[in-house]
This record gives C-alpha cells, sequence and structure tokens, in this order.
C-alpha cells in the first residue's frame, strides 16, 4: 500500500461563482457528493485523514534565524495557490490514488456541472525501500561517509 | 502454570493457538468471518486475563469456549441469521478434533479472491494471532480503517464461495505460491521499516519467520517453502549490524560482521543445502543463495562476487523482476569491473527508463569507473525521481561529495 495526499487550492476550476452565491441544492449536492465519497473511502479502508484548512485570511507565514521568529501575513501569494484542503489516502496503485483524485475533481458545481478543480497527487515517501531485492541492491551499492 | 505467566510467554502461546482454534470453530459453524471475529475477541480476552490470573489448564479449550460463546452470542442479536441458519448449526456436536488446521487457515487469507494488500492483515489476525490495533499500528493506519480492511477481505473471501477446506490438489502449488509470497511481503514490511521512526514493525520480519516455520514444518518437502525461510533468516541475521546507533542504515561493505547472528546464518545454509534437489529452483532459494554467499564472507572484501553475479544471472531468469537486473549489473560490477556492470544496463535501459534505482546504479558504477561528472548528474537525477528517504538522502549527499 502507498500513500498518497490529494491536495486542492482555491482554485475553482471550471466555475467562476462563489459558492456563497450558488443555490442551496447545489450546494447540498456538492457536499453529498463529497460525503458519499468519504464514506466510499472509509469503508474501503483507504482513507487515512482529511481536513479542511481555514482561509488565507488567518494564515501566517512564520519565518526564523533561529534567534528570532517573524511572522507576517505575507508574501502573498495569489489567493487560488493557497492551499485549501487535503486527503491522505493509503492506496494499492497510483492507478487507484488518480482515481480517487478524478472524483474529487468531478465533484459537481452550478447546475450540477462538475467542477474540474486540479488535484495535486502527490507520493508520501517510504522511509526505505520496500522489497529485500531492491534493499539488498541498496545496501550493495551504498557507501557509508567517508 | 498458574499465577507467573509472563505477558510475552501468554502472547507466544495465543498465537501459536489462533489459528488452530479458529479452524476448530470454523469446522463447528462453518462460518469463517463470524468465527475469526470471535477468535479475536476471545485472543483480546485471554490477552487481558491470563498474565493476571494465570492460563487456564487447558488453554486452548477455554479459548474454544470463550469464542464459542461469543460467536453464538452474535447469531443471537443477529435476527436475519438466526432465522437462517444459525440453530441448526448450534446442536452440532461440540467435538474437539486434534487435527491441526493452521495451515488450512493460511491458505484460505491467501485466497486469490484477495490482493496481497488485504490478505496480508487477515493473515496476520487469524494466522498470527495478532490484534487489529497491533495491525494497525504496524501499518500506520487508524484501528477503524485497519478494521475495514479486514472486514472487507473476509466479505470477499465469503462472497467467492470460498469454503473451508484444502483447495483441491490442481489448485495448491498455485495457492501455495500466493502464501508464500504474503509471508514474503509481510517479511518486507518489517525490514523495510526497521530504520528510523517505525521501530515497531520489525516485529512483522519475527512474525513472516514464524508463519513459515510453521508451513516449512508442515510441509518439509517443499523446496521454495525451506528456500523463503532460509531467506528470511540469512536476512535477519544481519538486523544487528544493519543500523546505527542514530538508525542510519549501514551499506553492507560496512557493517560489523561479528554482530551477524551466526546462529540464524548456519540454520539458513543448512536449510538450502537440505533442500537441494527439492523440486525446481525458485526465487526465494536463489535469493537464499545470494544472501548467503554475502553472511558466509568474513569480510566484505571475500564476498565470491562471481558466485553472486552467476546467481543473479539465474534468478533473472525465474522472475521477472527488473530489479534483479539491476542488482546483476553490480555483481558484474564488483566481479568484472564497471564497464560489465554497465553493460548489463543496457538491456534494461528501456524498460526502466526514468526508474530512479536505474540512475543510481548507473551512477555507481560511473563513479567506480571514474567517470564523476556524469556520475553526479545521474546521483541528482535519481535523488529527484525515489519515493524513499533513506536512499533520496543518500544520493544527495553522493551527488554533493562529488561536486568539487
Amino acid at each position: 500500500m502507498t500513500r498518497y495526499l490529494l491536495g486542492v487550492n482555491f482554485e475553482g476550476g471550471v466555475v467562476d461563482t462563489p459558492m456563497e452565491e450558488w443555490k442551496p441544492e447545489e450546494i447540498t449536492a456538492h457536499l453529498d457528493y463529497y460525503k458519499a465519497l468519504r464514506e466510499e473511502l472509509l469503508a474501503s479502508g483507504e482513507r487515512v485523514q482529511s481536513e479542511v484548512l481555514a482561509g488565507p485570511d488567518l494564515a501566517k507565514i512564520v519565518t526564523s534565524d533561529g534567534r528570532e521568529t517573524f511572522v507576517t501575513d505575507g508574501p502573498f501569494q495569489e489567493f487560488k495557490e493557497w492551499l485549501a484542503g487535503y486527503q491522505i489516502v493509503d492506496v494499492e496503485s497510483e492507478e487507484r490514488a488518480i482515481e480517487i483524485a478524478a472524483k474529487l475533481s468531478a465533484v459537481p458545481g452550478p447546475d450540477g456541472v462538475p467542477t474540474q478543480q486540479p488535484i495535486q497527487v502527490r507520493q508520501v515517501m517510504d522511509q526505505a525501500p520496500v522489497d529485500i531485492a531492491e534493499m539488498e541492491g541498496y545496501l550493495q551499492t551504498a557507501r557509508g561517509r567517508d | 502454570m498458574a499465577g507467573t505467566d509472563a505477558p510475552a510467554a501468554v502472547e507466544d502461546l495465543l498465537r501459536e493457538l489462533a489459528p488452530q482454534v479458529l479452524g476448530i470453530l470454523v469446522r463447528r459453524y462453518g462460518d469463517f468471518d463470524a468465527a475469526e471475529d470471535s477468535v479475536q475477541e476471545a485472543l483480546v480476552a485471554a490477552a487481558v486475563h491470563w498474565p493476571r490470573d494465570g492460563v487456564p489448564e487447558s488453554p486452548r479449550g477455554w479459548l474454544i469456549q470463550t469464542a464459542s460463546r461469543r460467536l453464538i452470542d452474535q447469531w443471537r442479536s443477529d435476527r436475519s441469521r438466526r432465522d437462517r441458519e444459525s440453530l441448526a448449526a448450534q446442536e452440532r456436536p461440540a467435538e474437539v478434533s486434534d487435527q491441526d488446521d493452521s495451515l488450512l487457515v493460511l491458505f484460505m487469507c491467501c485466497h486469490p479472491a484477495l490482493t496481497p494488500a488485504s490478505a496480508i492483515p487477515l493473515t496476520l489476525r487469524a494466522v498470527g494471532g495478532l490484534t487489529t490495533a497491533e495491525i494497525a499500528n504496524a501499518f500506520l493506519v487508524s484501528e477503524a480503517t485497519m478494521a475495514q480492511r479486514i472486514a472487507r477481505a473476509k466479505r470477499r473471501i465469503g462472497a467467492s464461495g470460498g469454503r473451508f477446506a484444502m483447495p483441491p490438489v490442481e489448485e495448491q502449488p498455485e495457492r501455495l505460491r500466493t502464501v508464500l509470497h504474503v509471508l514474503y511481503l509481510i517479511f518486507n514490511e518489517g525490514y523495510a521499516s526497521s530504520i528510523g521512526r517505525e521501530l515497531q514493525r520489525t516485529e512483522l520480519s519475527a512474525e513472516a519467520i514464524r508463519l513459515t516455520r510453521m508451513v516449512h514444518q508442515q510441509l518439509p518437502g517443499d523446496g521454495e517453502v525451506a528456500g523463503l525461510l532460509a531467506l528470511m533468516l540469512l536476512i535477519d541475521a544481519r538486523r544487528p549490524a544493519r543500523t546505527s546507533a542514530t538508525g542510519e542504515l549501514i551499506p553492507l561493505a560496512e557493517q560489523d560482521r561479528t554482530l551477524w547472528d551466526q546462529g540464524l546464518i548456519d540454520e539458513g545454509v543448512s536449510l538450502i543445502e537440505a533442500a537441494a534437489g527439492k523440486g525446481p529452483l525458485g526465487q526465494y532459494r536463489l535469493q537464499a543463495a545470494i544472501a548467503a554467499v554475502h553472511d558466509q564472507a568474513a569480510h566484505a572484501e571475500d564476498t565470491d562476487w562471481p558466485q553472486i553475479l552467476a546467481l543473479y544471472g539465474l534468478l533473472e531468469r525465474v522472475t521477472d523482476n527488473p530489479v534483479v537486473t539491476l542488482n546483476r549489473a553490480v555483481a558484474a560490477g564488483m566481479a568484472e569491473g564497471p564497464a560489465a556492470g554497465l553493460a548489463v544496463l543496457d538491456e534494461v535501459d528501456e524498460r526502466l527508463s526514468g526508474h530512479y534505482r536505474l540512475a543510481a546504479v548507473r551512477a555507481h558504477l560511473l563513479e567506480m569507473a571514474g567517470e564523476l561528472e556524469a556520475a553526479r548528474e545521474l546521483y541528482r537525477a535519481a535523488a529527484g525521481r525515489t519515493t524513499n528517504l533513506v536512499e533520496q538522502q543518500y544520493l544527495t549527499e553522493r551527488a554533493a561529495r562529488l561536486d568539487v
């Protein structure tokens, strides 16, 4: 099993209308779609974690030189480039991760049209080679710190 | 026996009894799914009570009784079922057969309808006697998620009409291959993660060895079963030397070989020797033979690379794993020089195009050949494409070192 982070920005896909201006039944359909998908991933045992993040208005950027901590509201990225939410799935293959991402992207918006929001599919790294043959290959080629 | 039973001793006993008790319950009541849940509950109860109150006189009888009671309780509360089938089943005579069905339970869990990813947790629970919480912990998911995966795996077996019986003779070799593959993957999980943060997972390797030993005891004449057990022992023998105090992976050439477990090496080597002539040479026996050559070299310089090269050549013929070819290239580089290794890589260039291991091995051979500039570029390229942290750090460091 391999873990993937499926991330979504505030990039709205083909939908320009902010959600506040959708019809109530469109919002309901949108949320029900996510709920059904969440239940599917719960039942299959593939869902590890999912979170929706508070908006960029509340975001802070922290830097430090090791002595002092600087907290600012910027540098200001485009609103659309901020991460809006993510989920981590634990799946058998990249194909399956892509399939789930496609379902996320197809969430219905106004008039039931899929929003086509872009979904980032990012593999979570393993700690080490996962197979004896690979591990042996690595141990045969690697050299320590001289 | 009462009073002083250490939790570890109790745990060992429970793991040994788990598949036996499950086998008996399934024979008696015929419902693998429900029986497996009940046995799990009985095991959890025993793990709580026995260390405190002492192990009962007949531990197996206690587990059978407790699990049966839970199973029947569950049936009673399940209306739809009660109406159908269970009352008749409850009336069956409560004979306790002496037959050990552990192997049968293992065959059941490694059902062809399951992917390895579903067979693994089910096997660990039903045959290994691990709790759902322990398995979830090892695979870094929540207990609820792991419970879902196990339940789903059992439903799939049920849906494909799995009877609790050995598969027909003609299907047994194929099923045994699946069983061995699942055990191999369980061992891998523990082996690959025995570094860094996930120390608790090393238990998976121990569990894989225990289960493979059980299969070997029941099928002593099978060369691949012996080969897999030997492979696990020969790899596990190096565990004490494989990681530094800070958890870093130590390459084979730099491991302190005096730390290797000689007892495990001897056992692994005798297993391969005893398996000679038992059926065709399969991938596990060949991998074990390669591990044995490494393990039998007192110093890295003593390694018999020509023999390793020959064994990888044989292994390549029985598996379709391109990683084996990469390993053969490394062996060729050691046995015959970097040019020979690079020539081997050309054979898999197309097939592995873009794979970071191809770039990593080529970089290694180019560095051996003194082509430092090209090596550095390939180390960098490999670092950008790898999906595991240990190699990424190594490759990045290697590239930086050549960057003079």
